[in-house]
């Protein structure tokens, strides 16, 4: 990403607002932005849904293949995750192969997904050691306005929990992991940061949390740090986030109908 | 061509597999400016094809040393979207995806007032996010729709539609079976105005009067998009 200049002033203006115990769109630190969830958006994937986090929208599809399992776990399904910060949606954003930010974001969805081992991968195998299906999650940030990492955690959890294969019957998949950013500017601690705030963080930390309260993966990034204490802060309050969230991940299932569309066949080239 | 075979018949009675008739263009819904961060950007749904275009512009050339002096430099970026398409699509820019930005983008500069841009750069992002036959007609549909919500000068709007032709009969608008197992297919692309064609591709096989017939309904499929196209900018700008 090329460097981003933002005014001083601006900045100065933001930190500013944080110290006094305020954000810019009036939001407690503690408090997420709107969340909107959209499912089976994409008719050619297997499941798919978008979410917006406020103005951040972020796509994400699940493509089912055939492929060779892994020699180290030959009974095993494959799951591969896959994100883009596709030009569209920020002008920092440039086309061309990803950059670490983009791969940071698809290893830090995957991580949240696969640790909780939310998806019964043994159950893909068609022949050990020879054939299996192949999970292909793809989160495609179309605008950001900030915290694409949870936007897209949400938009994959759900379009997995919509994937239905064909042959087969729906993903076999368990729990429903969550991920919660949090960023720290100073002394204090907000959750799910809009792009101003992001751009003056001394530090970031995702936090997964699955159905029992379990951690599942996390991520720190940014310069600055954080301290034990200030970790196990984030944690509890990613919990209880998370269960807010995955309430909203439940509706939006519901809503869509407990038996999603098949995805229709191949259109090939167009 | 596709070429495939296919049991279900694409044409009965002048009916297509879609209920269609044979000039009949799929549904269209055109959104203007659905994104925040972007200049400017366009939704467009032609049947089950969906794309989102966003413009960013007119801004610094990189890398300088493409920049031109007297005039502003289009880049078009065309990209689909990994869980578009049946078989999922490896990400990236292939062969396929930078011609059709090149023959985009040249479809553009005649109509974008580059002249007004010297030393600029002007970029233009088709994303794909739901492929049904003719996703390079509607990128451009939406890319057109984009630049003008960017307020990017132009002297006239684009639009585009395909005309194919199946079960030797040619057709407008092919949808993907059509697509897959039809005889040929003309994506056009034409000014407001309807007399300049844009862009021109054509592949299969066509006699010069069905092309001539293929010209004729993709002039009026054009023109539809057009109104569209202006419906949703009136829309965005009331």
């Amino acid at each position: 990403m090329s460097v981003q200049i933002i005014p001083t002033l601006a900045k100065k203006a933001t930190r500013a607002l944080i110290k006094s115990g305020k954000r810019s769109d009036g939001r407690a630190f503690d408090q997420m932005r709107p969340v909107k969830i959209t499912v089976g958006d994409y008719k050619r994937a297997e499941g798919s849904a978008t979410c917006w986090l406020g103005k951040t929208m972020v796509a994400a599809g699940i493509k089912i293949g055939v492929g060779t399992p892994y020699p180290d776990s030959p009974n095993v399904g494959v799951l591969s995750s896959n994100a883009e910060l596709v030009p569209a949606a920020d002008p920092q954003f440039q086309a061309g192969p990803p950059k670490e930010e983009a791969i940071e974001l698809a290893r830090v969805v995957d991580r949240g997904i696969r640790e909780s081992k939310c998806i019964e991968l043994e159950k893909l195998c068609i022949t050990p050691g020879e054939e299996t299906r192949m999970v292909y999650i793809d989160s495609y940030v179309m605008d950001n306005d900030g915290n694409y990492m949870d936007a897209a955690s949400i938009a994959a959890i759900t379009a997995l929990h919509n994937t239905v294969i064909e042959d087969f019957g729906p993903l076999p998949i368990t729990k429903k992991p969550i991920a919660n950013t949090f960023i720290k500017v100073g002394s204090d601690i907000l959750l799910d940061p809009c792009l101003e705030e992001e751009y003056v963080a001394d530090a970031r930390l995702t936090i997964s949390v699955e159905e029992n309260n379990n951690v599942c993966a996390m991520q720190k990034a940014g310069s600055g740090s954080w301290t034990k204490d200030e970790v196990l802060k984030c944690v509890d309050l990613a919990i209880t986030r998370a269960a807010e969230t995955r309430k909203k991940v439940e509706d939006a299932l519901a809503a869509f109908g407990k038996e999603p569309a098949p995805a229709q066949p191949s259109a090939g080239k167009m | 061509m596709g070429g495939t075979e296919t049991d279900i018949p694409l044409l009965v009675d002048g009916k297509r597999n879609d209920g269609r008739t044979i000039d009949q263009m799929r549904p269209v819904k055109i959104e203007a400016g659905v994104l925040e961060r972007a200049d400017g950007s366009a939704y467009v749904e032609l049947g089950e094809t969906h794309a989102i275009a966003a413009v960013y512009g007119p801004k610094e050339m990189h890398p300088r040393h493409a920049l031109i002096p007297n005039k502003g430099v289009l880049k078009v970026r065309y990209s689909m979207l990994p869980f578009s398409v049946g078989d999922r699509k490896r990400p990236g820019p292939d062969r396929r995806s930078r011609e059709i930005a090149k023959v985009t983008r040249e479809a553009f500069e005649s109509v974008v007032l580059l002249d007004k841009y010297p030393r600029s750069a002007i970029e233009i992002d088709i994303n794909i996010m739901q492929a049904d036959a003719g996703t390079r007609v509607v990128g451009l549909t939406a890319a057109s729709v984009a630049l003008a919500d960017a307020g990017i000068a132009m002297t006239d709007l684009i639009s585009s539609c395909a005309s194919g032709k199946i079960e030797d009969t040619v057709v407008l608008d092919l949808n993907g079976l059509e697509d897959n197992c039809g005889q040929a297919d003309v994506p056009i692309a034409m000014t407001g105005k309807g007399e300049q064609i844009a862009l021109m591709q054509m592949d299969g096989l066509m006699t010069k009067e069905e092309l001539n017939q293929a010209m004729e309904y993709a002039v009026t499929g054009c023109k539809e998009l057009h109104k569209a196209q202006v419906d949703a900018l009136r829309r965005r700008y009331q």
